[in-house]
């Protein structure tokens, strides 16, 4: 028989406002195998766990309920007060009143009874407890990064920077992301490539990181410290390792009409092209969909002019097996499609263009070489509308845009703003907003030197429709504050479009089996305790594929996954989940049913000896579970027909009990 | 004569990753359903065994509910489509003995969808109230 203490937490006011904990703790202690209850005002904190630990010694405890907040907040920590009150920390466990009880139940009597049935309900299985002690298992201390963006090059190289190697895979044929397409970068103005290409190049140069450019993740098998992943190079029709990146094929390529995704289809690029200057790797790539040898069988240039001999029009994708010990994701975002955003005229007008467009088109490096003309006429334009929250802070019924706040755009228009009146102070520039949100270092003082110093005018009200009339665009909008209907005219309509997860992140979250909220941006494991990591141990998140986020966020955010990483790899060996299956090989009849339904093939079959009654030995076929690959889900528990299987910490006679407790 | 209220038992089993993290985010959020539902943490959806339920009837529960990651994200691969299968068998089994379809619900609730969560128990504990007690399968030996 066991003996129980049961520790009811008041949690300040959070439970004890709406359960009755004396009460709780006196019913309780009628419980069979109940010695001591108590109940305490904070029992994660210091003294609360002192209370616990002293129970434990004087009334000799063997297992111990709590009843407090949900497990997956304070089972961790009673596990380790019970283990350090000598106990097993699996003989622990949790009556969640607060989150699933006092949260979300008015009244006192109502919130008392669901709190003393929770607390039996949890006696009841302490007293089916056993102690567990959890296998061990080795870690592959090599870390993948998912995405070759600003954030995932920071968790590379503070990965690297600690001594273990990372292998980084971006799925265009140059890592940079979006980063690289920026002109300037808010609140400094500093210019984006001036602070991200040496940090491609330290990439490059860094001896411990691979770069995996035009290829994707295609399988994720195993777990924490042990992931098998295999990564599919996409044939890019050129010999990585002879191309020296001369470009003398990309300017004798003969097809000239490929539009170049680069600056966002504004201007063309070769078939076989390096997509900028700075590219890391510096290699070139053929797009088979234009390149006429891959097509037809008939050109051939690019393959006479490479003096390396890099060329090779038969390549095929290659699939590679390499093993991780954690995984960081950072697939990032893109701004959202504009096509149904017909009252904005963006499929209408040429100059009509995304905020992204408008950052190519001011970038010394873009297609009009830094200077800002429209892309209709080449003209200069005159009067430029900034259109803000386009697809941000929808509404739930609207299926255009998104509910959220894109939370870059405020900034980077002010930024627009500001700089094309530096550059051009003839220009008029007009801002249409919802609000303006600047929460960040320097970032208020940013906004109103727009308005301040550089006279850029901002509208409270949102643009109902642009008319493209002749050259120009007739902007319809509302002036919230004046109360009043306007009709402006200008040159250049700029929306700053909602972004969005990279359209990669939700098949790549079913392959890691981590979840992902209602907008498919990855969820974390505490949204404040836990934030850089995914509920599913061994895979962490960095930059924007979390939530929409701006480049300091997102840097701060690559370096915090990169300790998380460097936490775990420099672990030798990680303690398992001793809750795994477990066969009882009485029972087990052989009939390989388990093996079947085992997503994980933790389960194997070995003949086994058996002592009859009549002193003659039996060979039999049972079932034998590797505990190191076992994760505790517990299927094969349900589909055995004998019987045989069990889950430790979740084991049928357990679960029963809860029932009946609860159901009595 | 003083007729007591009636208020139905529901049993939830809970997939720990996922649903379990949803009622969780319910309460942070404070968005009320009755107290009548009692959640049970299972590690997966697939690991609640059909006798389960059966044991929850058996003891008087009025109706059963189980909640699992949603198709294609369950947290072990593929546990929730075996939960899948396995219950559509059992509820018809149990529709077959009398216990009446609304009384057994498996539902998909992520981590994130709190309110999904409240929702589904104000719905579900709705509905099984509606029908009132159930009797066919508690066995009186249980009581004491």
């Amino acid at each position: 028989m066991q003996r129980i203490g049961v520790f009811v937490c008041w949690c300040g006011t959070n439970i004890a406002g709406t359960v009755d904990v004396v009460a709780v703790a006196e019913a309780l202690k009628k419980e069979p195998g109940v010695v001591f209850s108590a109940n305490y005002q904070y029992m994660c904190s210091q003294a609360g766990q002192d209370l616990i630990k002293a129970a434990v010694k004087e009334h000799n405890l063997t297992g111990i309920v709590v009843c407090s907040c949900s497990p997956r907040m304070h089972e961790a920590t009673f596990r380790k007060t019970a283990a350090a009150a000598g106990l097993n920390p699996y003989m622990v466990e949790i009556a969640n009143i607060r989150e699933q009880c006092s949260w979300v139940h008015k009244d006192v009597p109502t919130g008392t009874e669901k709190a003393i049935i929770l607390g039996k309900a949890a006696v009841a299985k302490v007293n089916l407890n056993v102690p567990l002690t959890p296998g061990e298992s080795p870690v592959t201390k090599r870390a993948l990064v998912i995405g070759g963006g600003i954030a995932g090059i920071q968790t590379a190289l503070d990965i690297a920077d600690a001594g273990f190697e990372v292998d980084i895979v971006e799925k265009k044929p140059t890592i940079g992301g979006k980063m690289a397409q920026l002109d300037k970068t808010f609140p400094t103005l500093d210019c984006a490539a001036c602070i991200l290409t040496p940090k491609m190049v330290d990439v490059a140069q860094n001896e411990k990181i691979r770069i995996f450019s035009y290829s994707e993740v295609t399988e994720v098998k195993g777990f924490v410290g042990n992931f098998d992943v295999t990564i599919k190079k996409k044939a890019r029709y050129v010999k990585e390792e002879l191309c020296t990146g001369c470009g003398a094929c990309t300017e004798k390529c003969p097809m000239k009409k490929v539009p170049n995704d680069f600056n966002l289809n504004m201007d063309t690029k070769r078939a076989i092209y390096i997509p900028f200057a700075q590219a890391v790797p510096k290699v070139a790539t053929i797009d088979a969909d234009y390149c006429n040898m891959l097509k037809n069988g008939k050109c051939g240039v690019c393959s006479k002019v490479c003096a390396a001999g890099a060329i090779d029009y038969t390549q095929k994708d290659e699939f590679i097996s390499e093993k991780y010990g954690a995984i960081v994701v950072a697939t990032g975002f893109n701004p959202i499609s504009m096509d149904k955003f017909d009252e904005f005229a963006y499929n209408q007008s040429k100059d009509v263009i995304t905020s992204l467009e408008f950052e190519r088109l001011t970038n010394a490096a873009g297609p009009t070489a830094g200077k800002l003309l429209r892309p209709s006429d080449g003209k200069h334009p005159e009067k430029i509308v900034f259109v803000q929250c386009v697809g941000s802070r929808c509404d739930a019924c609207n299926e255009k845009g998104k509910e959220y706040c894109s939370k870059i755009c405020c900034m980077y228009t002010a930024k627009h703003a500001m700089l094309t009146r530096d550059k051009y102070p003839d220009t008029d520039v007009t801002v249409f907003y919802i609000d303006v949100r600047t929460p960040g270092k320097n970032f208020d003082e940013f906004y109103r030197r727009a308005v301040e110093e550089y006279g850029v005018h901002y509208i409270k009200g949102m643009v109902g429709k642009v008319i493209p009339d002749g050259e120009k665009l007739i902007v319809q909008a509302s002036d919230l504050i004046a109360g009043k209907q306007l009709k402006i005219d200008a040159d250049l309509v700029v929306l700053a479009a909602a972004i969005e997860p990279d359209k990669s992140a939700r098949p790549l979250a079913t392959m890691l089996t981590a979840s992902m909220d209602t907008n498919d941006f990855f969820t974390e494991a505490h949204p404040k305790l836990r934030p850089v990591e995914s509920p599913t141990a061994g895979v962490f998140l960095s930059g924007a594929c979390q939530g929409p986020k701006d480049i300091p966020e997102t840097v701060a955010q690559a370096g915090a996954a990169a300790s998380k990483v460097i936490g775990l790899l420099a672990k030798d060996k990680l303690t398992g989940n001793p809750c795994v299956a477990q066969s009882n090989e009485m029972m087990c009849n052989g009939c390989s049913t388990c093996e079947r339904v085992c997503p994980y093939g933790a389960i194997t079959y070995e003949d086994k000896e058996f002592r009859m009654p009549d002193r003659s030995t039996l060979i039999r076929r049972v079932a034998s579970v590797n505990p190191a690959v076992c994760q505790g889900c517990g299927c094969c528990t349900v589909a055995c027909p004998s019987g045989a299987m069990d889950l430790k910490g979740f084991a049928s006679e357990q679960i029963i009990a809860e029932v009946d407790a609860i159901c009595k | 004569m003083q007729v007591k209220e009636y208020k139905p038992l529901i049993v939830a089993f809970c997939c720990n990753w996922c649903s379990y993290a949803g009622a969780d985010l319910a309460g942070n959020n404070r968005l009320n359903y009755p107290a009548d539902v009692k959640i049970i943490r299972v590690p997966c959806s697939c690991r609640v065994n059909p006798t389960f339920v059966l044991r929850a009837f058996q003891r008087g529960a009025d109706g059963v509910i189980l909640c699992g990651c949603h198709p294609g994200d369950c947290h072990y691969t593929s546990g929730n489509y075996y939960t899948r299968r396995r219950m559509a068998l059992l509820f018809s089994m149990l529709d077959y003995l009398g216990i009446e379809r609304e009384r057994t619900r498996v539902e998909w609730v992520s981590a994130a969808e709190g309110a999904k969560f409240a929702a589904t128990m104000n719905d579900f504990a709705e509905k099984v109230a509606a029908l009132g007690e159930n009797k066919r399968l508690e066995d009186l030996r249980c009581k004491k």
